[in-house]
């Protein structure tokens, strides 16, 4: 494979691609992996390995609550996390951020803990992936609210002309994704938040898919509440972040009761710590929430902007390869710019898990099916789709690969 | 040597996925069942009619890949016109088959067709596809049993 160079490539590439040594293993009988299903997980560099390797090698202990030694290198390591996590976002303190187990579990701790009652509504849209609908869904199941949702246009983004009549005074809550995980569209952060603002509504914006792509800066989307997860951006499983801001997280009752969320605990009654602790009883994912910390370190290092720059590079090249497939229709934006990484196509004539199998035959890991986004294909007509998305380390190469590969399952599936 | 892929995609399997065999709902049945993969997603609407302890007809609805659909149309080529008992015989052999990660040597007097997905068993993410209508056609019979005998 020749390397194509393009305007907007990371610079040393190939540096970087070194960094990930999971991208040096091969698959399907030798063949180089092709790895573009990074929407779905990220590679993790060595940093992010040795960084966690290290801690449980040489630091490992409860965090907090041991009182000695290895207690104070633990307890140290994870609040330095909690630091670095809120320099990725710039959050105003540190206070603000909370681990959670993932972005799934910090929408349900908000699901959970903001009081909604009959007559009140929450407004989502019919992009979000599941996490972000059905803890909603249960919330409003429980408390009587009424569920919104903000409808797509043809051409994937969010309809708004519906807006004032959704959003309106009883509206608790309007929760949505910043970057859709199935269409890839870019929503309108500020402006959705400025609509919850406007009639005194909570913003929740779901940064899954946003956090490893795009600057994410807290501060200046104006908003509540932002979740993201941990393994899309290089860190490892098993931990997530809610950001909020600190008065309405002090304002928010407990979600899980347990050690290291209290003040003080007699047999009638406790009282809570404040935020971020509330938030985080029992013992965390420590190891994990270290991980995290090199991880956002390591996007930073190399730059948000630089990393956004070298998504839109490779997606708009995406988008041409795919464009000379016969057969190909992208589901979503087709301009790069208004879109993320993640593109969700058919290829007419073969279903989405035989593609994903002869794609996986030739080495290349792509995701087939609905990608928890059933609503989203149902908008489309759609019941599943390929789904190729890359990420930082992903070369023009790996993208051919692709369209090739595209244009061997149709052969192998006959399709002239 | 066949790879791997042309295991998994064998040409009787492709035929059927082209061409499937019982496809549509069709009356008269005593059930009717719909049963999803809830990982990818896909769905299968299927219906099935005894008439005299026998697999008169079993007619169905499928959305999903070409593994899945495949195995609904052998299926209903395997049960129809069988007494239940055999029936269910079959789909015994066709699960056991299924569940043998590629070390069961599969019976063409039995299964016919269905020996094709022997090369699926050796692709534990692809079983589920494979088992989708023959779960769905277990269930429906089951119940089109009670709704003639209750």
């Amino acid at each position: 494979m020749t390397q194509t160079q393009l305007a907007g490539l990371l610079p040393e590439l190939e540096v970087i691609r070194a960094d990930f040594p999971i991208l040096e293993r091969t698959v399907a009988g030798g063949l180089p992996l092709v790895y573009l299903d990074s929407a779905n997980t990220s590679q993790k560099p060595q940093v992010v390995i040795d960084t966690m390797v290290d801690h449980l090698e040489r630091h490992n202990a409860n965090i907090a609550r041991a009182m000695h030694t290895l207690g104070a290198e633990s307890t140290e390591a994870y609040e330095g996390a909690r630091d670095k996590v809120a320099a990725f976002l710039n959050a105003p303190s540190r206070n603000e951020v909370v681990f959670t187990k993932n972005a799934t579990e910090a929408l349900n701790l908000l699901a959970r803990t903001i009081e909604l009652g009959p007559g009140d509504n929450v407004v989502i849209t019919e992009m979000e992936h599941h996490s972000n609908i059905v803890s909603w869904q249960l919330a409003c199941e429980r408390s009587g609210a009424e569920l919104r949702w903000f409808g797509l246009t043809d051409d994937g983004q969010l309809d708004l002309s519906a807006a004032d009549r959704l959003v309106d005074e009883r509206t608790k809550v309007v929760a949505f994704t910043w970057v859709s995980n199935m269409l890839g569209t870019i929503n309108p952060v500020t402006d959705l938040v400025a609509r919850a603002k406007a009639v005194g509504a909570y913003s929740v914006i779901d940064a899954s898919q946003a956090a490893p792509q795009l600057p994410v800066d807290v501060a200046a989307t104006g908003c509540d509440f932002l979740v993201f997860t941990g393994h899309k951006v290089v860190g490892p499983t098993g931990i997530g972040v809610l950001w909020g801001r600190e008065d309405l997280l002090n304002e928010l009752p407990p979600f899980h009761g347990g050690g290291e969320m209290i003040e003080t605990v007699t047999m009638a009654r406790s009282t809570y710590a404040a935020a971020p602790h509330r938030f985080e009883a029992g013992t965390p994912p420590i190891a994990e929430a270290i991980g995290l910390g090199a991880a956002v370190d390591y996007l930073g290092h190399i730059g948000m902007d630089a990393i956004h720059r070298h998504e839109q590079t490779i997606t708009a090249y995406a988008l041409e390869g795919l464009a000379t497939v016969p057969g190909v229709t992208v589901l979503g934006p087709l301009d790069a710019a208004q879109r993320g990484g993640a593109i969700s196509f058919e290829l007419d004539g073969v279903h989405p898990h035989d593609v994903a199998q002869v794609l996986d035959s030739r080495g290349i890991a792509v995701r087939a099916g609905h990608h928890c986004a059933k609503p989203a294909h149902a908008r489309f007509g759609v019941q599943s789709s390929t789904r190729m998305s890359s990420y930082l380390y992903t070369t023009p190469a790996e993208i051919d690969a692709l369209v090739e590969g595209l244009e061997y399952t149709r052969s192998y599936f006959k399709l002239g | 040597m066949m790879s791997d892929l042309d295991s998994l995609y064998q040409e009787i399997i492709l035929d059927h996925y082209k061409n499937p065999h019982h496809a549509g709902l069709r009356d008269p049945y005593e059930a009717e069942v719909h049963h999803v993969n809830p990982t990818c997603g896909d769905e299968v609407t299927l219906r099935v009619h005894v008439s005299d302890g026998v697999v008169a007809d079993v007619s169905y609805d499928a959305v999903g890949c070409s593994i899945s659909q495949a195995s609904a149309s052998v299926l209903t080529d395997l049960v129809i016109g069988k007494p239940v008992d055999e029936a269910m015989s079959i789909h015994e052999t066709f699960l056991t088959l299924m569940q043998g990660k590629g070390t069961v040597e599969p019976d063409e007097d039995v299964l016919e067709d269905g020996i094709a997905f022997a090369g699926v068993a050796k692709f534990p993410a692809r079983v589920k596809c494979a088992l989708l209508s023959w779960m769905a056609w277990k269930d429906a019979t089951a119940r089109s049993l009670e709704e003639t005998h209750g």
